[in-house]
């Protein structure tokens, strides 16, 4: 099981529309990414909030068609 | 005892609680050992459950936080993290902070 990198980027930006999301691929098997979501709504927000907020626009992927997705979230 | 029973319990009756892959001594997970080496550095005393025992556990552990990945670390009942925020709070000593403030002894002489 594996998922594209556009498809990842898309997902994260359907769920939140103002980020700025780049993704590293870090294995090239489509299952271990490392992404960086950059967010003005982020603001204010504790990091458990803002990783979940990416977790919750995956739709359920993270953690079972991604396997592995280290994540860094800021504001700009 | 349900599962979310027992998870409660556990991370009520420990002061610190790392919900894994694999053990403390021998993790089977990258990320799972990052938070292993961050934890032991500090020289923090906690409680390994490895959830790659029961996939009732695995399953139980994301439910009770609502949180999908593992590892899940707890700090006097409360979930802190994985391992990407665990990282980012140790490397910016906002982990000692809390640890300290939470009243869990942290190795002197580790470095922030």
């Amino acid at each position: 099981m594996a998922m594209a990198a556009a498809d990842i980027e898309r997902l994260i930006r359907a769920g939140i529309p103002d980020a700025q999301v780049t993704i590293r691929d870090l294995a090239g098997d489509g299952d271990h990414y490392a992404a960086t979501v950059i967010a003005e709504s982020f603001r204010g927000k504790s990091r458990v909030a803002q990783h979940k907020a990416v977790y919750d626009a995956l739709q359920g992927e993270m953690g079972g068609a991604l396997h592995a997705l280290a994540l860094q979230t800021g504001t700009p | 005892m349900s599962v979310n029973q027992f998870i409660d319990n556990e991370v009520k009756s420990n002061d610190v609680v790392l919900f894994m892959k694999g053990t403390p001594q021998f993790p089977q997970c990258g990320f799972s050992g990052q938070v292993v080496q961050i934890l032991d550095h500090l020289g923090i005393a906690y409680k390994g459950l490895n959830v790659l025992e029961s996939d009732e556990l695995r399953n139980g552990i994301k439910a009770y936080s609502n949180w999908p990945t593992i590892p899940q670390l707890y700090v006097k009942g409360e979930f802190v993290g994985g391992c990407d925020i665990i990282r980012e709070m140790f490397q910016a000593s906002e982990l000692q902070d809390l640890l300290k403030e939470k009243g869990v002894p942290v190795r002197a002489d580790a470095p922030a």
